[in-house]
This record gives structure tokens, C-alpha cells and sequence, in this order.
């Protein structure tokens, strides 16, 4: 195996994790204020229609990510409406979210089938960017960066600043975090548009910098992935950063092995392994902690004050 | 003696009244509804939007017959038997159900409909009710197996598949045997993804395909995502259903256009004078189901003769890509010298050709 080799394989790599890892740290923080918003493949597909459609009408690219965000945003503040306002049952509305995320987008996108974008690629130098070897740090689109990026950002808002712990307060006892005047509402309204907007941008990966077009359904389940690899890290931010590049090669060692004709294990196999390595990641924290690992204590429960 | 009471007199009033709506009704079902049964979005701009032209050809020509319904996104499981069933109950008097995953389920719904026809694409199970269609897509990955053996300088070119089907192994074949033609040392490297459609599957699998050496990669998924990882990689592909060069001007040597139009036309013309019959439809580059789109400027004289003489080959009977001596991976002779494959054994096959590197 030449640097080359290696190297190409990287970028691979990277290409896929980074929307996923987008996608899942928004989702961490929604999880983290106790709400579990399920629409996060239809949220990443309003990202991309709304960052490619905003990219195709401004030719600026800052500008797609700024709509893709809006894009994922507003569509996650209708989930937010009827699960906080309606108190209506998280997991069936993020369902929902998703499957209206995923028409609304194929609609909007009627619009700009066959329309194509140039790469939202580094911003760096081509002397660094096209290097055949040091690509591998300066050769991303800045969405690579800012995504690791966000992971200690985010590490750091829940773990040491105030505002994150009455996040977690209102994840873990939301009747509590209530009692002593925190807006329970508000500050799951403002987490579920972080979320919304993250997956929106991770979305517009998919749409502006992988294959920078619109496809109806391009993120083909990423969403899911999301969710699962936030399970997987334990809702923990740098764990997610691992777990996420660990889904990555996964997702990459399944092409090398066909490519290479390697038959140990038939393909459905690798495909799975996502999903397979977050049951085993779930039964593992639980065996280890009998309270149920670090699931917030209030996810996925309605909001009740009695006053 | 009749007595026209004020209630019989207000009902024959109303059924009176609602005769000439009635009439209308009666008028408008004449339009004869035909159903599609879509597998990827109408936007694909791959198999599902081949289709979907085909569809709209019918509109064009026969639309003061008939009138077409589609269902997209549909998946190849056990879901699909309600989207059928929904389409015959609507009154569809022919439904095309246009992806091979959907085989038994139209079998299934075609017994409970024994009025309403079926046609079923790419598969092979038949009733007095279901016919099947299919294209020889596998004669125009001659055409580019060609284009690809001549022009690769690594000899190692990129075969990017969805599942392992008959069209999938006959496209990988074909391409191969092409090939190894211009050059007999020529591999073929077979990535499956398990998937028609997944643009970032795609994308990757395309860049792994580059990264093992291969400096064409071909395409039998339905996105143009791999065309566009090879434009900016400045290697080259081809298109799959449809012409794709919009989407990589430069890396987009030619693609294989699926035609429907004409075959949905004549079977749907069929369904109007009442002469449908069950049959199997494999029609060709002959029939002009299949239709390779103009070449890349990047492709040589020399080459665009090459590829044009397999076309005409194929229009006049003269050439078949899988005429023997052919042997398989393991390296057995599976076709003899001077044997050529029959239509039944193509429509059946599951091996891959010598040349061809694969996981399965």
C-alpha cells in the first residue's frame, strides 16, 4: 500500500463521515434537552435541496450553507411546534418530519433536476490543496473542518458553560428544571433548530461537495446512520467524533472489500454493520451501568408542568 | 297505474338531473387508464426518468385514449403488492411495473386482477395476464466496453453495480468481453453496492474503484454522482438510462439511453384493439430500445469507428458479444468456439467472465 493509497482512502473516508457527524451532533444536543426528533433524514434532505437551491440562485456558496441551515432549521421548528406546543408523541412526529422533509424536498426540487454547481471544495491554496500529500489536511471542503470543529465546541457548551448545563438540566428533570424557572420550552425550542440546522448543513454535503447536484433522496438513509451513531457514542461528543469515523471505514472497508474481491463476508454483511455495532455498543453500556447508560432521563417523554 | 308521488317524482327528477353527469362519467372512463410502477424518483435522470419518457410518449400519442397514472419510489419488497393492487383498483387497464425486484409481487396481484394486464420488466415469470420486457442493454456495453479497452491506459477499468441480477451480470460481462478485445489484458474490477440509487454510495465506491487503479469507471447505478467524482478527477465514465453529459461535460464519454417509448406505445395500442397477448419482449440496439448518445469529443476517430461498427453490427445480426470461446473466472470454457450464448441461457446467466474481479 503506497501514501497514495492511503491517502485517497482518507479522503474517502472523510467524505463519508462528515455529514453523518454533522447530523448526529445536532441530534446529541436535541437528545441531550430530552427530545428525540427521529426527522433527521428529512431534515438533512431540506438541507440540501435549500443549500443547493441557494448556491444555484447566489452562485456563493457560504450562502447555500447558510440556506441549508435555515432550510433544516425551519423544517425541524414544525417538529418542534407540535411536539412542545401539542405535546404530541416524539417518535411518530419525527417520523413524520422525515417523510415530509423528503417530499417537501423532492417538490422543491423539481425546480433544479439537472442543474449542477461547482464543488464547494478548500478554500486553501492549490499548492497546499492539490498536493498529492498534503491534501490530506488542506484538501477538504470547509464544511470538513468546521464539522470536527464542532465537536469540541459542542463538548465544551454542555459540559462547562452555563447555558449547556441547563441543557442537560432540562434533558434529565425537565419538571425540575421548571420549578426553578428555567424555560423548559425555549431551551428545547432553541436546541431542536440546532439540530435542525446541522443536519441541514450536513445534508448540503451530500448536494454541494460530494455530488454537487440535486437527486431526489440523495442522502439514501443517512439520517439513520445519524441517529444510531448517537446512540453508539453514548450521547457523548468526543465518542461521537470516534464513533462517526469508525462508521466511515466501515462504510469504506465495505467498497475496498468488493473492489478487491475479498468474499470473506457477503456484502448485506458490511452494510449492516452500522446498526449491528450500535446494538452491540447499546447491550454493552447497559450491562455496564444498570441505570441505562447516559440516556438523558427525560428523552423522548412530554413536557407536563402541572402549573 | 302509476302515482307519481312528490318522493318518486323528486327521485326521478334527481336521477334525471344526474343523467348527463352520469354521461360524462361514462365518457370520461373511456379514457383507458394505464399504470407505472416506478422504482427511483421520476428525477433521476437515470432508469426511472427513462421510463417516465416513455410514459410521457404515450401521453403524447395516445393521449386522447388513455390516460397514464405513476407511483414513484417504490421498493422491491413485499410493500410494493399494495401500490399495484391501488393502481388496478383505480381502474388502470395495463400496469407497468418497471424494476425486476417487482416480479412476484405482480405476479401476486396480477392473479387477483385477471381483467387487468401486467407487464413486468427485466424478469422472467409470465401469466395469461402478465407479460415481460426487457432490454438488451447489455449490447451497448459492447459499444463501451470498447471505448474503455481502447482508450484505459492502466487496463484496469471500474465496473460500479447495483445488485447481482442477470442485467447487472450480463452489463458486466459484455463490457468485459468488449474490452479484453482492444485489450486482451484488460480487468475489470465489480463493486455492487446493494443499491439502485445512493449518490454518496456511489460517489465512494467510484473514488475506491480510482484508488485501486482503475482510470474508467462505467456505471449500472442510476445516478449521475459517479460521473461528476470522475469529472473532477478528469478520468472518465459513462452515462447509465440516459444521456448524463450535463452533469460531467468532460468525463461523460457516451452513455446507454433506455427507449420505451415505442414498445409502450405499441403494447398500450394493444390494450385498444384488444389484440394484447402475453409474450416476451427482448428487444435491442435493432429495435431501437437501446441507444448509445454522442460521443465525447475526447474519444479518437479510430475508436468512434470501432464503437459505431458494433452498433451496425448489431442492427444487421451480424456481431453478438457473447460468441464463444468465452470462459468464466475460474477460468472453464462456458461457451464454446464459435457457439454463441442463447437468449435463455443470457436471461438466467450468474457467472462472471474471466477478467472480472469481484467480492461475489
Amino acid at each position: 500500500m503506497s501514501t497514495e493509497f492511503i491517502i485517497a482512502a482518507i479522503v474517502t473516508i472523510v467524505g463519508l463521515t462528515t455529514p453523518i457527524l454533522l447530523a448526529a451532533l445536532g441530534e446529541l444536543v436535541v437528545e441531550k434537552a430530552g427530545v428525540l426528533n427521529l426527522g433527521v433524514e428529512g431534515m438533512m434532505l431540506m438541507g440540501a435541496i435549500c443549500g443547493f437551491g441557494a448556491t444555484v440562485s447566489t452562485f456563493n456558496p457560504w450562502l447555500g450553507i447558510l440556506g441549508a441551515a435555515a432550510g433544516g432549521a425551519l423544517s425541524s421548528m414544525l417538529f418542534a411546534v407540535l411536539v412542545l406546543e401539542l405535546n404530541s408523541n416524539q417518535v411518530a412526529t419525527g417520523l413524520a418530519l422525515t417523510i415530509f422533509g423528503t417530499g417537501l424536498s423532492s417538490l422543491m426540487g423539481l425546480s433544479y433536476t439537472g442543474f449542477i454547481v461547482p464543488v464547494f471544495g478548500s478554500i486553501f491554496p492549490a499548492s497546499l490543496a492539490s498536493d498529492p500529500y498534503l491534501k490530506v489536511i488542506f484538501g477538504y471542503s470547509p464544511i470538513v473542518y468546521f464539522a470536527i470543529a464542532m465537536v469540541p465546541v459542542v463538548a465544551w457548551f454542555l459540559k462547562s458553560t452555563r447555558a449547556g448545563m441547563i441543557l442537560r438540566a432540562v434533558g434529565e428533570n425537565d419538571l425540575s428544571a421548571h420549578s426553578i424557572g428555567y424555560s423548559v420550552k425555549g431551551v428545547r425550542y432553541a436546541a431542536i433548530a440546532f439540530g435542525g440546522a446541522m443536519a441541514g448543513i450536513g445534508g448540503a454535503y451530500f448536494s454541494m461537495v460530494i455530488t454537487p447536484m440535486w437527486a431526489e433522496k440523495m442522502t439514501a438513509g443517512r439520517g439513520w446512520i445519524a441517529l444510531a451513531l448517537v446512540v453508539f457514542a453514548g450521547w457523548r461528543a468526543g465518542r461521537l467524533l470516534v464513533g462517526a469515523y469508525f462508521f466511515g471505514i466501515l462504510m469504506a472497508l465495505e467498497l475496498y472489500a468488493k473492489a478487491a474481491g475479498f468474499s470473506f463476508l457477503p456484502s448485506q454483511f458490511w452494510a449492516a454493520m452500522p446498526y449491528l455495532m450500535t446494538i452491540i455498543a447499546l447491550s454493552v453500556i447497559s450491562m455496564r451501568d444498570r441505570s441505562g447508560g447516559n440516556a438523558p432521563a427525560c428523552l423522548g417523554k412530554p413536557f407536563l408542568p402541572s402549573t | 297505474m302509476a302515482i307519481i308521488t312528490r318522493r318518486t317524482f323528486i327521485q326521478a327528477a334527481g336521477a334525471a338531473a344526474t343523467l348527463p353527469v352520469l354521461g360524462n362519467k361514462a365518457f370520461a372512463a373511456e379514457k383507458i387508464k394505464i399504470g407505472f410502477i416506478f422504482l427511483g424518483p421520476v428525477g433521476d435522470y437515470g432508469w426511472t426518468w427513462a421510463h417516465n419518457k416513455g410514459r410521457e410518449q404515450v401521453e403524447k400519442e395516445l393521449g386522447d385514449k388513455v390516460e397514464t397514472v405513476y407511483v414513484e419510489n417504490v421498493q422491491e419488497d413485499a410493500s410494493a403488492i399494495p401500490v399495484i393492487r391501488d393502481l388496478a383498483q383505480q381502474g388502470c387497464k395495463l400496469i407497468f411495473t418497471t424494476s425486476y425486484g417487482y416480479m412476484d409481487q405482480t405476479i401476486a396481484v396480477a392473479k387477483e386482477f385477471p381483467n387487468v394486464k401486467f407487464e413486468h420488466c427485466t424478469g422472467y415469470k409470465r401469466a395469461d395476464n402478465v407479460s415481460t420486457y426487457n432490454s438488451k442493454f447489455h449490447e451497448g456495453r459492447a459499444v463501451l466496453g470498447t471505448i474503455a479497452g481502447k482508450l484505459s491506459k492502466s487496463g484496469t477499468l471500474g465496473y460500479l453495480g447495483s445488485y447481482k441480477v442477470p442485467e447487472v451480470v450480463l452489463g458486466v460481462n459484455s463490457f468485459a468481453l468488449a474490452a479484453q478485445k482492444q485489450n486482451p489484458n484488460a480487468k475489470v474490477k465489480l463493486v455492487l453496492i446493494d443499491s439502485w440509487f445512493d449518490p454518496p454510495k456511489e460517489a465512494a465506491a467510484t473514488e475506491t474503484l480510482v484508488n485501486l487503479g482503475c482510470d474508467i469507471v462505467t456505471t449500472h447505478t442510476d445516478s449521475p454522482g459517479p460521473l461528476q467524482i470522475l469529472q473532477q478527477k478528469k478520468l472518465y465514465g459513462f452515462g447509465q438510462g440516459a444521456d448524463m453529459s450535463r452533469f460531467a461535460p468532460d468525463a461523460h464519454l457516451t452513455a446507454i439511453e433506455d427507449i420505451w417509448g415505442p414498445y409502450y406505445v405499441e403494447r398500450v395500442k394493444a390494450i385498444l384493439d384488444g389484440s394484447w397477448k402475453s409474450a416476451d419482449t427482448w428487444d435491442g440496439m435493432k429495435e431501437g430500445t437501446v441507444k448509445i448518445s454522442p460521443y465525447n469529443k475526447a474519444v479518437p476517430a479510430d475508436v468512434v469507428k470501432l464503437a459505431d461498427d458494433i452498433q451496425t453490427g448489431y442492427k444487421n445480426g451480424s456481431y453478438d458479444i457473447f460468441k464463444g470461446p468465452i470462459y468464466d473466472q475460474a477460468g472453464t470454457l462456458k461457451v464454446k468456439e464459435g457457439e454463441v450464448m442463447k437468449l435463455a441461457d443470457l436471461a438466467v446467466i450468474d457467472w462472471f467472465v474471466k477478467g472480472v474481479e469481484s467480492a461475489a
